[in-house]
């Protein structure tokens, strides 16, 4: 029941967050649209043509094998994109499941489950990813869905809590009086009441695994080698940081924008609807 | 988010209160946690040899000709004809008297390349270490004493970066400004001798301090926030204290109990960024060696870089957490609530 005056400036989105959420819708459009709005095939090798730094007719310059940059930056937005977004909303499938029973429960399922937990808490995990994916093989998919495990041990924790916040309140005491089943009551009623908190991390876990898919493609255990890709430009184009650094810095900056974009726009989210 | 945890909350004891025995308690306690965590991991470090796609045998014999009988011998070398927990007893005994198994690559001891490697590794790591460390706190202070002004904005806005900027993103710039732009540091290779190892080592050091600096800078400028607002901090005040004073002597040690706290976060941010920056700036360290192995599938020198890289986060862990009730005695007498 606050002044309408307070709500008006408490609903107003900072200038910050509106540049982020523009930054990830243009990097949504790219992932969507792709070749149709790149200037040139990001496939197509001009073998004789090389490395040429940025031009009128190649704005970013060509990569050794004579593709055009640009249009390889563009397209490379589907592997940045999709991968993080699975990792997240797998991350928080498990997550959200194991924190409901967990944080609701009690007793045995919470410490069963808190022993996984920190188990995976004292692993390396970015080290474990690399291993795995390296040995496994597999490359982008068996590196989204080690992400995804990795990441549901802190969601889990955050989830858990956020239940432990939920339970003694009255509602769920109502619930019960009426009755009303156990599943019902995690699914229905308290799930609703953290959504806030899991959107804001759902999001500051997409940023993460931005960052560490296009690490691992880096690395040169993510895509397959060709494949249009941010992290993997920078582990093909690493020669050329001389004659062209333009096929370096493109994609380094769009990692960045868009990891901080989200980092931004889930920060803000967080303060804004969990707190 | 990703990585180790502070343990010390959830097995902070709470026994009566009470000094030295309470302590050993204590330590026990961790050691009790950290054997069967190590154990847990170097099974699975030796089960990378059955999860990796093919026989045992020719993975472990890489690009060797395989002819029966060298498999022979690799299976006898391995015991991979015994069942698979008793491969994994005599493996882990082998491990632990210091015998890592050979590489694939030119029949070395994997721990003699590893001997090799780990120079470069631990210069750069704790070069790294100093920087996050000394800038993260001093920013971090800095940010929280002038909260709310235009530098401490900058120094959020540069901790968002920090964090949204992975190690070898930062490398890739740092590399061109520094090294392609203006010519100041070397592009690639350690260097020879202490200084100039130091110098080719100083755009990696900070590429990898960035990212792990952001998270020191968020902590420490959170907790001094939170110190400064305490009520003994206005006392002193009241009492003509000088800042500085008020700073060093009160204000600083408390606010660094959190950044212990992250330590484990730290570490493991030092050791899976250094494998990035090993590779974005050509470093021979065991990084770049682990990476090298993958390549080529050398299972037993990614089970030896692997095993090393997680014990030291492991121990490291405890060792900090037995420090720190060392340190702070609430936690000794079971007062910290978690």
């Amino acid at each position: 029941m606050s002044a309408p005056a307070i709500s008006e400036t408490r609903r107003r989105v900072p200038i910050v967050i509106l540049i982020a959420a523009l930054i990830v819708t243009a990097m949504v459009i790219c992932a969507i649209l792709g070749e149709k709005i790149a200037p040139d095939s990001p496939f197509l090798q001009r073998l004789g043509v090389g490395d040429t730094p940025p031009s009128p007719v190649h704005v970013a310059g060509t990569d050794l094998l004579g593709r055009d940059v640009l249009s390889r930056v563009i397209y490379g937005a589907r592997t940045a994109l999709v991968g993080p977004v699975v990792v997240a909303a797998g991350a928080f499938a498990i997550a959200t499941l194991l924190g409901l029973l967990s944080g609701y429960l009690g007793g045995l399922v919470d410490s069963a489950i808190m022993r996984w937990v920190d188990f995976m808490f004292a692993l390396p995990g970015p080290l474990v990813a690399i291993v795995v994916v390296g040995v496994v093989g597999g490359g982008y998919w068996t590196a989204v869905l080690v992400l995804a495990v990795l990441f549901s041990a802190p969601d889990t924790r955050i989830v858990r809590s956020a239940v432990l916040e939920q339970r003694p309140l009255p509602y769920i005491d109502a619930a019960r009086t009426l009755g009303i089943s156990r599943t019902r009551i995690l699914f229905v009623h308290i799930l609703p009441n953290i959504a806030p908190i899991i959107l804001a991390y759902v999001v500051l876990d997409f940023a993460f695994a931005l960052v560490n898919l296009a690490g691992l493609s880096f690395l040169g255990l993510g895509v397959e080698p060709g494949t249009p890709d941010w992290g993997r430009m920078l582990f093909e184009n690493r020669s050329i940081l001389f004659s062209n650094p333009v096929a370096l810095l493109l994609p380094a900056v769009m990692i960045i924008l868009t990891a901080v974009s989200m980092n931004l726009i889930g920060d803000w989210l967080y303060e804004r609807f969990a707190k | 988010m990703l990585g180790a945890a502070p343990s010390t909350g959830s097995t902070a004891i709470t026994d009566r209160p009470g000094g030295g025995s309470s302590l050993v308690v204590f330590v026990m306690r961790r050691l009790a946690v950290t054997i069967p965590l190590l154990l847990m991991i170097s099974f699975g470090v030796f089960a990378l040899v059955h999860i990796a796609p093919g026989d045992p045998a020719s993975s472990l014999l890489g690009a060797r000709a395989s002819d029966p009988a060298t498999l022979a011998v690799v299976r006898a070398r391995y015991h991979l004809d015994d069942p698979f927990l008793v491969q994994y007893g005599k493996w882990l005994s082998q491990v632990i008297r210091g015998d890592l198994g050979v590489s694939i690559q030119g029949n070395r001891a994997v721990t003699s390349t590893i001997a090799d490697r780990l120079g470069v590794t631990i210069i750069l790591s704790l070069m790294s270490t100093t920087l996050v460390l000394g800038i993260g706190i001093l920013l971090g202070a800095v940010a929280a004493f002038r909260c709310g002004t235009r530098l401490d904005r900058a120094i959020v806005i540069f901790g968002v970066f920090g964090i949204s900027s992975p190690a070898f993103v930062t490398g890739i710039f740092l590399l061109y400004v520094f090294g392609v732009l203006l010519h100041w540091f070397p592009v690639f290779g350690p260097g020879e001798g202490i200084l100039d190892r130091a110098w080719h080592l100083t755009l990696p050091a900070f590429a990898l301090a960035t990212s792990v600096m952001a998270i020191v800078i968020k902590i420490t400028r959170a907790a001094m926030i939170e110190e400064l607002a305490r009520d003994y901090v206005t006392f002193a005040r009241a009492r003509g204290l000088s800042s500085r004073r008020i700073f060093f002597a009160y204000v600083l040690r408390n606010s660094l109990i959190p950044v212990v706290t992250a330590a484990g976060l730290i570490v493991v941010g030092i050791v899976a960024g250094a494998i990035y920056v090993e590779v974005t700036f050509s470093l021979p360290g065991l990084g770049a060696l682990t990476i090298d192995a993958i390549q080529k599938r050398d299972i037993p020198t990614i089970q030896g870089t692997t095993l090393l890289f997680s014990a030291f986060v492991v121990l490291v862990n405890l060792a900090v957490d037995v420090i720190y009730t060392l340190v702070d005695p609430r936690i000794r007498f079971g007062r910290v609530e978690s």
